[in-house]
């Protein structure tokens, strides 16, 4: 076996001196004993449990609430780095506005050329009833997660855009919550880019966005698919910390043309949803005929201006999987310059000569489901047996255009609290960017998920990944 | 506010007031029990009846033992009732509600519920019951503190008042409808020492003991007792204090919205008829179906908040 380190860490050079954005960091966390840390540590667990931040497991016996892991080691980046990431998502996320604009209306980059036709109209993530649809300010996407990860020093790739309902911002939030409590110390020694005003942000984003005819203060609701949802502490968490209401579908209903909430004394309009279920669940009357989550009709009021939807229903089609190949296209059509931030790249299996490559190397790529999401259904050659490898190959050769395959990516490693001390685990980064009209605000940081397991490169909570708090030092 | 939060609130306090009234009903039977010669099987049964759920006990359990019938109260999760499920009903609402509560109350209900969750894991052995029916009393009071403490007063700490008053004066009128004819007038100048003990039981029932025997030294008698429980204002357990309370939360509504709705006049019909009447003509008139009456009463008046103000769809 060979010694050589296989993987960039970002808080030691290979020798073991610090790396500058951690010096300080190291230097504090080498004056501690670990089972001080450790103290810290069950601490933390317990203001996790005691403030209810937990998530619901699907597939559970019973409605199992749980605890996301939390790892006080910080994730640091150094202002610098984090200003040429934060430069890239800021092109990303404009060309993906301008894109979905386009997509919706005169479609300018099929008839160029530059992305296959067949690859939107035959999607399910299009929505053939957005066409012609302009979203109240112009934006599709009013928060996005883009999922970053890095190899090496100065080697970030985008692994995902999310562009519907991307989770975990409250998660960014009470991370650093506890982090202030259980290191006071830290934060006075270490300056540290402040997370705390996204709700802020996330409501004044969100208003600016609200239908024309709106005057005053907007009302702003967040949409929720109930207590049972795994994400639901979420979804309660930020309308608690911008002043919305939390609803359901059954507290909504369309009254005289506008979307209403029942309330206490009778039927008030609602200006801005912002909505966590997904674009098929959200009308009965326009998509998925069972659903009891959503609004009938809400879709109707929303095309002739009535309420704004954050973010927009239809914006699926910027994320999927299979346009994600295209995204380096893609920002720049729109934006006229070269993609600041790199994608990883990817196998596309819908083309024969593709997929008997993927086929032939599946024990070293990554297989994701186009429309996959939180880690499902997804295939991590290296790690598979040879069992999982070919119950894996079968249901590509069935249905190859369902899949893409990515080379597995050497992911950045940053220390975690084990039984044995700090040892390195694989990180990725999901930073939350907010678009309205006339702003993009990026806050500094994100949310870091960690796989727990050692070697892991999985990081999604549903398959045991935990967080950490990110910090972006001040320049 | 939604109607649904609402009623999240008004449901999360009837929830948390009923954990901490079976609570006390058990830590009543269980000292009945111990000063009682007789097995206590008797005053098992009548505060499973109390509860509510002496019929569901009885389709579990052949006899009424006070093991069994403290582990349905306090355990038992097929058992609505139990303390277990009303409070896990109380965090779900709270839960629901989160955006209308303090952070410190929501941390006083979710506390509540872990420590509840880790006391009542196994049968609770009779020398632990005082502890652990202590405890469940507490935790009712720091939420309590908490709501007092933190929270706003504006028609979410109507709602929330609501439910407790509504939910209290059904316990404290179940109470006198199961032991009524212990505080029926009798002949005899003086109670018999069992009729003491009956008595005390009521009191206790209630947590009226202390501040009764302040007020009537030496001076037990079942008039007394009832005019008490039902008339005086000034025991936070009376039915007249619950509706008190109940007609100023639905007068800041009234103010806060503008208008006043049907429960706020059922409500005060009711109020009229415990503010007017003396404790002997309520005696002479049947203690029982004036009980009875004011049970039908005030579920009806619960039902019709519940459309006011829009709960449900």
């Amino acid at each position: 076996m060979g010694e050589k380190p296989a993987f960039f860490d970002e808080m030691r050079h290979p020798e073991g001196s610090a790396r500058q954005p951690y010096a300080q960091y190291c230097e504090w966390v080498e004056s501690v004993e670990t089972n001080d840390l450790r103290k810290k540590s069950r601490e933390a667990e317990k203001f996790f449990r005691r403030t209810g931040i937990t998530f619901n497991v699907y597939g559970g016996k019973e409605a199992d609430e749980r605890l996301i892991p939390f790892d006080l080691v910080p994730r640091i980046i150094d202002g610098r780095e984090w200003r040429l990431l934060a430069r890239g998502i800021e092109q990303r996320v404009k060309a993906i506005n301008s894109f979905l604009h386009d997509i919706y209306h005169r479609q300018e980059i099929l008839k160029a050329g530059r992305i296959p036709e067949h690859l939107i109209s035959q999607n399910a993530a299009f929505l053939p009833q957005m066409i012609g649809v302009t979203p109240p300010g112009g934006v599709y996407t009013h928060i996005v997660g883009t999922d970053l990860v890095r190899t090496g020093a100065d080697e970030f790739f985008v692994l995902e855009d999310n562009a519907r309902t991307p989770s975990g911002v409250s998660y960014m939030l009470e991370n650093r919550e506890t982090m202030l409590k259980m290191f006071p110390e830290l934060f006075s020694r270490i300056k540290v880019q402040p997370v705390g005003n996204y709700p802020t942000l996330l409501r004044r984003s969100l208003s600016k966005c609200a239908p024309t005819h709106c005057v005053g203060r907007p009302t702003v609701a967040v949409l929720t698919p109930g207590l049972h949802n795994s994400a639901y502490f979420e979804h309660a968490f930020l309308a608690d910390q911008m002043g919305a209401e939390l609803v359901e579908g059954h507290d909504l209903r369309v009254v005289d043309g506008r979307v209403a909430m029942r309330t206490t004394q009778g039927y008030q309009p609602v200006d801005v949803l912002y909505r966590r279920i997904d674009d098929d669940y959200i009308d009965p009357l326009n998509f998925n005929r069972d659903s009891l989550l959503g609004v009938p009709g809400i879709m109707d009021v929303y095309r002739a201006g009535g309420i704004t939807l954050a973010n927009a229903p239809g914006t699926g089609i910027a994320d999927d999987k299979a346009i994600y190949s295209y995204m380096p296209e893609i920002v720049e059509f729109y934006t006229g310059q070269a993609a600041i931030l790199k994608n990883v790249p990817t196998y596309r299996c819908s083309q024969p000569d593709t997929l008997k490559y993927v086929l032939e190397h599946l024990d070293e790529l990554v297989v994701k489901e186009v429309h996959g999401s939180g880690g499902y259904g997804m295939l991590v050659g290296p790690a598979a047996s040879k069992r999982e490898l070919a119950a894996f190959r079968a249901k590509l050769e069935a249905n190859p255009s369902n899949y893409i395959a990515q080379p597995t990516l050497a992911l950045s490693t940053v220390p975690v609290l084990t039984r044995a001390g700090l040892a390195p685990r694989h990180v990725d980064l999901r930073p939350y960017v907010l678009v309205s009209p006339d702003s993009i605000d990026i806050t500094p940081g994100g949310l870091t998920r960690v796989a727990m397991k050692a070697g892991s490169l999985v990081v999604n909570s549903s398959q045991g990944g935990g967080t950490k708090d990110t910090w972006v030092l001040e320049e | 506010m939604l109607g649904k939060t609402a009623g999240g609130l008004f449901w999360l306090s009837r929830f948390l007031e009923r954990s901490e009234n079976t609570a006390r009903l058990v830590e009543a039977g269980f000292r009945m029990a111990l000063t009682r010669a007789a097995s206590g099987e008797d005053e098992w049964a009548s505060v499973l009846t109390t509860v509510g759920c002496r019929d569901a006990y009885l389709a579990r359990h052949e006899t009424v033992t006070p093991h069994n019938a403290v582990d349905y109260l306090l355990r038992d999760k097929t058992n609505p009732m139990s303390v277990y499920s009303v409070m896990r009903m109380a965090r779900d609402n709270a839960r629901a509600t989160r955006t209308a509560l303090t952070r410190e109350v929501w941390e006083a209900v979710n506390d509540g519920w872990m420590l509840l969750q880790d006391m009542l894991k196994r049968p609770v052995p009779q020398t632990e019951l005082p502890v652990v029916l202590s405890s469940i009393r507490q935790q009712g009071a720091v939420v309590r503190g908490a709501l007092q403490g933190t929270m706003l007063r504006n028609d979410i700490f109507d709602f929330s008042g609501m439910g407790s008053l509504i939910e209290r004066a059904d316990n404290t009128a179940r109470i006198l409808d199961v032991k009524y004819y212990v505080l029926l007038p009798t002949g005899a100048p003086v109670g018999s020492s069992l009729d003491n003990v009956q008595w005390e039981m009521i009191l206790r029932s209630a947590s009226a003991e202390r501040s009764f025997h302040w007020l009537n030294p030496g001076n037990a008698n079942p008039k007394a007792i009832a005019e008490f429980l039902i008339l005086d204002a000034r025991m936070p357990r009376s039915l007249a204090f619950c509706y008190d309370g109940l007609i100023s939360c639905l007068t800041h509504l009234e103010k806060d919205y503008g208008d006043r709705r049907p429960s706020h006049d059922l409500a005060a019909r009711l109020e009229a008829g415990l503010t007017g009447r003396s404790i002997d003509d309520i005696l002479n008139s049947g203690l029982h179906e004036f009980i009875r009456e004011f049970l039908r009463d005030n579920a009806a008046i619960a039902s019709q908040i519940e459309t006011d103000y829009r709960f449900y769809e």
